[in-house]
């Protein structure tokens, strides 16, 4: 085993002890599909925004959940030791990615599995919905592990989500087609990666396969792979 | 061991924390294969020296050598051993898990690990606890853990951040042969502590105070030169003994060569 699987099974051997955790990341965001689909009962609205949905609860749900992550390691003091060791910051970064992108292939599943059972209908392949919500629960977890290396204090990793995510949710095209938007914010809804994981449903939902989605799905790719490039360059194997 | 000579070796090694001096300019050596205590009042610097020599401390000048390589070196962190003075383990896995992982860091295969996981968890005499969550345990325990964390990776240099801080006499005792025994098979370890009792378990001592270098001695050489009863008096004797307000001379004023940076 590499130091970056052993430090994944660490981390997944963490959350098995965590089952409250686990559940409510599992069941969290199929409570909040659910209420969508309950109070737009009888209306196209599941169908239309049902994927998009599929893929943006995961995508907070796992920022936030690991956002804290490297927090949690810094304070207990275990990053500091964990520095001293041979495991390379890359080891740390990519083994936490590695084990919470297994958790949200599952949470994937799970999620797109209840949308169906509460009546949300896809024109397009299946499969790559669960793909693509996957990716967007990977994006989440890099995204949230590049936050947390940021964040000093409880404090302000609990700030990261408001201020990284926030601004991509308004300008990704879920509020107001994107073509619509005054043109600046059109350009910077571009530069954000939500863009692509809201563009990329959007085209499932209305009967796109694969080769649709295949641009969108390469610039998700890329943005994980930025956020743990940065994630590691932000982390300090030499603190104060 | 075939290193002979210094674990480890500073010149004119400076620490800066928060725009302040933590350490003023210090030469020292740790000789290899002898137990070292560091030993000096909270905030007179030891855990910043022994964050320096483990690679993890910014803002380190002057040179500063640990078993033949500049501090920080990728390679020494398979050499190398640290226990923080809280314990630093993760208290939602169990005592084996903990291990395990730490084993696995330090190189060692599958096998190799369990076996490394059974002899640390035997010296630390944790014997019994082996599935126990660490949460569970109690503070002596946690630290314990702690230590065999360091332990399971066989390294050659254990640097020990007040690693008996909570334990009883019975277990202070044992470690202590432990720390004995673990010098005997040539291992350096760089203990420190702010209980003086454990200084003549040392085979030498460090005093510092304020950054600053006091003493570099031998437990029987300290109570000579003070004349004092035990430890505890020759460390207030000597402490007292340097004047506070010293002229500040700084005889070298050679540019500090900056310690490579061991990042990955």
């Amino acid at each position: 085993m590499t130091l970056t699987t052993t430090t994944a099974s660490r981390v997944v051997a963490q959350l098995r002890f965590d089952r409250r955790t686990v559940a409510l990341i599992l069941v969290l965001p199929c409570l909040l599909l659910g209420l969508i689909a309950w109070m737009f009962d009888g209306t196209p609205v599941l169908d239309q925004f049902g994927p998009m949905l599929v893929g943006l609860f995961p995508l907070i749900v796992m920022f936030l959940v690991t956002s804290v992550a490297t927090l949690r390691e810094r304070q207990s003091g275990t990053l500091e030791r964990l520095m001293t060791t041979p495991l390379g910051k890359g080891d740390f970064v990519a083994g936490y990615a590695l084990a919470f992108a297994a958790l949200a292939l599952l949470q994937s599943v799970v999620v797109v599995g209840f949308a169906l059972a509460v009546g949300m209908d896809v024109l397009g392949p299946l499969w790559l919905v669960v793909v693509v919500a996957m990716l967007d629960a990977v994006l989440g977890c890099c995204l949230g592990l590049a936050a947390s290396a940021l964040a000093r204090s409880e404090f302000q990793a609990v700030q990261m989500m408001p201020a990284i995510i926030f601004p991509q949710l308004i300008t990704c095209g879920l509020l107001m087609p994107r073509d619509q938007m005054p043109e600046v914010l059109e350009w910077l809804s571009r530069v954000f990666p939500l863009t692509y994981a809201v563009e990329a449903m959007q085209e499932l939902a209305a009967g796109g396969g694969w080769s649709e989605v295949a641009g969108a799905v390469g610039v998700i790719a890329l943005f994980i792979v930025g956020a743990v490039v940065l994630g590691v360059a932000t982390l300090r194997r030499r603190t104060a | 061991m075939v290193n002979n000579g210094d674990a480890v070796r500073a010149r004119r090694l400076r620490v800066e924390r928060g725009g302040r001096t933590i350490i003023d300019g210090m030469d020292v050596a740790v000789p290899t294969g002898q137990v070292v205590g560091l030993l000096g009042p909270s905030g007179s610097g030891k855990t910043t020296l022994l964050r320096a020599v483990v690679g993890v401390q910014a803002r380190v000048t002057g040179e500063l050598t640990v078993l033949g390589e500049p501090a920080g070196t990728p390679s020494l962190r398979r050499r190398v051993g640290y226990v923080t003075q809280a314990a630093s383990v993760y208290t939602d896995l169990t005592v084996v898990q903990n291990l395990r992982y730490f084993a696995r860091l330090a190189g060692l295969p599958g096998a190799g690990a369990e076996a490394a996981v059974r002899r640390a968890v035997a010296a630390v005499d944790l014997g019994g606890h082996e599935k126990q969550r660490v949460a569970t345990l109690s503070g002596g325990e946690r630290s314990r853990v702690s230590l065999a964390a360091a332990l399971v990776g066989d390294p050659e240099l254990l640097v020990l951040d007040e690693p008996t801080v909570g334990l009883d006499p019975v277990l202070r005792r044992d470690l202590w042969a432990m720390f004995r025994r673990l010098a005997g098979e040539g291992r350096t370890l760089l203990v420190s502590s702010h209980v003086m009792d454990e200084a003549v378990q040392c085979d030498r001592l460090l005093l510092l105070r304020e950054g600053v270098l006091v003493a570099d001695t031998t437990p029987a050489e300290l109570l000579e030169t003070t004349g004092a009863l035990d430890a505890e008096r020759a460390f207030l004797a000597l402490v007292e003994r340097q004047p506070d307000a010293q002229p500040d001379a700084q005889p070298d004023t050679q540019p500090d060569t900056q310690t490579p940076e061991g990042s990955r």
